[in-house]
């Protein structure tokens, strides 16, 4: 096994999950997420299109920043991604605030998780303190009540411990996969809500040899120009010699 | 281009905004016109409020840390990969800074109602949201096309002053956005435009077929003015790139009140020619 960041595994879950989703989109400031996105694009032989809201050159949208929703809202979004301060086990999120402190702010989540055909929920803490049994404020639902249109909704969950499941018919998270390093005992210690899981839970698999090449190849050149500080911190350039 | 102002500089555009005044402003990747917001902040503007389309960052938290804005709208508030907003977050969390919280496309369609001139218009998804509940003046309406679907409706927003930095403006008053369309929503929707530029073209770009499906037409515009790098630390695509080591200094400077006034005391009051001017673009 070589040894790998835990970026570069979570990049491998996210890859996994986007599978062979058609059109991929990221936000704002979500280098694991887009790191992942450019992983599943370069393992698809390039068949999925990425969409990256802030690509610095060569940006996809030329009808400026409302693009994307309206991209979504015509359903030709496939796979999004959204966080959370807080999320809890309904896949509630909340961007706004908790506790007196203030966090940036909703963006488009109060839309986008309608309208992406799934939406992949990541959030690199694994504690208490983010994964609550009922979030402070709700940024956007995890589940609309029948008669309120909705495209789309949760798929997974990934921390930086554990991936979940959602279930729709349950409307609970269920433990899919624990990182190395992690225990099921520790992920429920760490969860602030109720999840199911089965007998044995096992664990995330390990970036393979050829996700290490791609990571470390064309995704980290694609990643390093639109998020500089996050490329260099996880692939630092190689000293000259 | 009736009224049309070219204006000598900056601080010419930061005396036409009034103290209450709404200010329409992009996200830190759209070309704020950093230029103005220094200006506002020197000229000690009060009591603005900021409208995010649909995002503020570095723009609003200056503003905001100089004293000069009453209320902020907007889907959030950050720096992006160099973190928290500190000066909007401290002052939301002191309870000195009144914050109307939407979402990206709720501001967006919110400016296309006013640039249709009709009073609101209706958007999916939302619904359930607790945004709904801070805010009187989104409402969720049975949709009266069809039976059993609620849609939520938000209202025309006219902000007062659309407020920007752009690649070039011409000599008939016409100013190109390039992609940065949500630039051409703003002006459309405001009651006044002030923008600055970076290079004044001769002529008239409406007459370049490859130009114009970038160009904010003059009949939009109120007044323009030079600033060369006036989007600095922020960049102008294809031009020069964020300046990613200043927002790396001014997120860590701006964590306190006293870094934040030796901030200003650096960059913004005793700004010079020499201080003005970007580092060589990373990538633009």
């Amino acid at each position: 096994m070589e040894p790998h960041a835990s970026e570069e595994l979570l990049a491998c879950c996210i890859a996994r999950l986007i599978g062979g989703a058609g059109h991929v989109a990221v936000g704002a400031a979500s280098p694991i997420p887009a790191t992942g996105a450019f992983l599943c694009k370069f393992l698809n032989k390039n068949a999925s299109r990425i969409s990256l809201l802030q690509k610095r050159s060569g940006n996809p949208f030329t009808e400026g920043s409302r693009e994307l929703f309206d991209l979504a809202g015509q359903g030709r979004i496939d796979v999004f991604f959204l966080g959370g301060a807080q999320i809890d086990g309904a896949a509630n999120i909340n961007l706004v605030r908790s506790e007196g402190r203030r966090f940036p702010g909703s963006f488009g989540s109060a839309f986008m998780y309608f309208a992406a055909g799934r939406t992949i929920l990541f959030r690199e803490e694994h504690s208490r303190r983010v994964l609550v049994p009922k979030v402070d404020f709700i940024s956007a639902p995890g589940w609309s009540p029948p008669g309120v249109e909705r495209g789309g909704g949760p798929q997974a969950l990934l921390t930086g411990k554990a991936l979940f499941d959602w279930q729709p018919d349950r409307r609970r998270f269920r433990l899919h996969s624990v990182h190395p390093g992690h225990t099921a005992a520790e992920i429920r210690d760490d969860t602030g809500f109720d999840y199911d899981a089965g007998p044995a839970v096992q664990q995330t698999p390990v970036p393979s040899r050829q996700e290490l090449a791609l990571l470390r190849g064309p995704v980290r050149i694609a990643i390093t120009e639109n998020y500089p500080e996050f490329g260099k911190r996880l692939w630092p350039p190689a000293s000259p010699a | 281009m009736s009224g049309l102002i070219f204006f000598r500089n900056a601080e010419e555009i930061a005396a036409r905004i009034p103290d209450g005044a709404s200010l329409g402003l992009p996200p830190d990747y759209s070309m704020p016109s950093m230029a103005v917001v220094h200006a506002l902040i020197r000229r000690k503007a009060r009591d603005l409020r900021l409208l995010g389309v649909p995002v503020l960052g570095l723009s609003a938290d200056l503003l905001i840390g100089a004293g000069c804005v009453a209320e902020v709208e907007s889907s959030a508030v950050s720096l992006g990969e160099a973190g928290l907003a500190p000066r909007f977050t401290e002052a939301v969390e002191k309870n000195i800074l009144k914050v109307k919280d939407a979402t990206c496309p709720a501001i967006h369609t919110g400016l296309q109602a006013t640039e249709k001139g009709v009073p609101f218009m209706p958007l999916r998804g939302v619904i359930g949201s607790d945004l709904i509940a801070m805010r009187p003046d989104w409402k969720v309406i049975d949709n009266p096309l069809k039976k059993n679907d609620p849609i939520l409706i938000v209202p025309a927003i006219q902000p007062d002053v659309a407020l920007f930095h752009a690649r070039w403006a011409d000599e008939a008053g016409n100013v190109w956005l390039g992609r940065r369309k949500e630039l051409a929503t703003i002006a459309h929707a405001s009651r006044a435009c002030y923008a600055t530029y970076e290079e004044l073209r001769p002529g008239d770009m409406l007459e370049d077929e490859l130009l114009a499906p970038g160009v904010l037409s003059s009949v939009y515009v109120s007044g323009v003015a030079q600033a060369v790098r006036g989007a600095w630390p922020l960049s102008v695509t294809g031009l020069y790139g964020i300046d990613d080591a200043h927002l790396g200094l001014y997120a860590r400077a701006a964590k306190t009140k006293e870094g934040f006034q030796r901030y200003l005391e650096e960059f913004v009051w005793n700004r010079t020619p020499a201080k003005n001017s970007s580092p060589v673009a990373s990538r633009a």
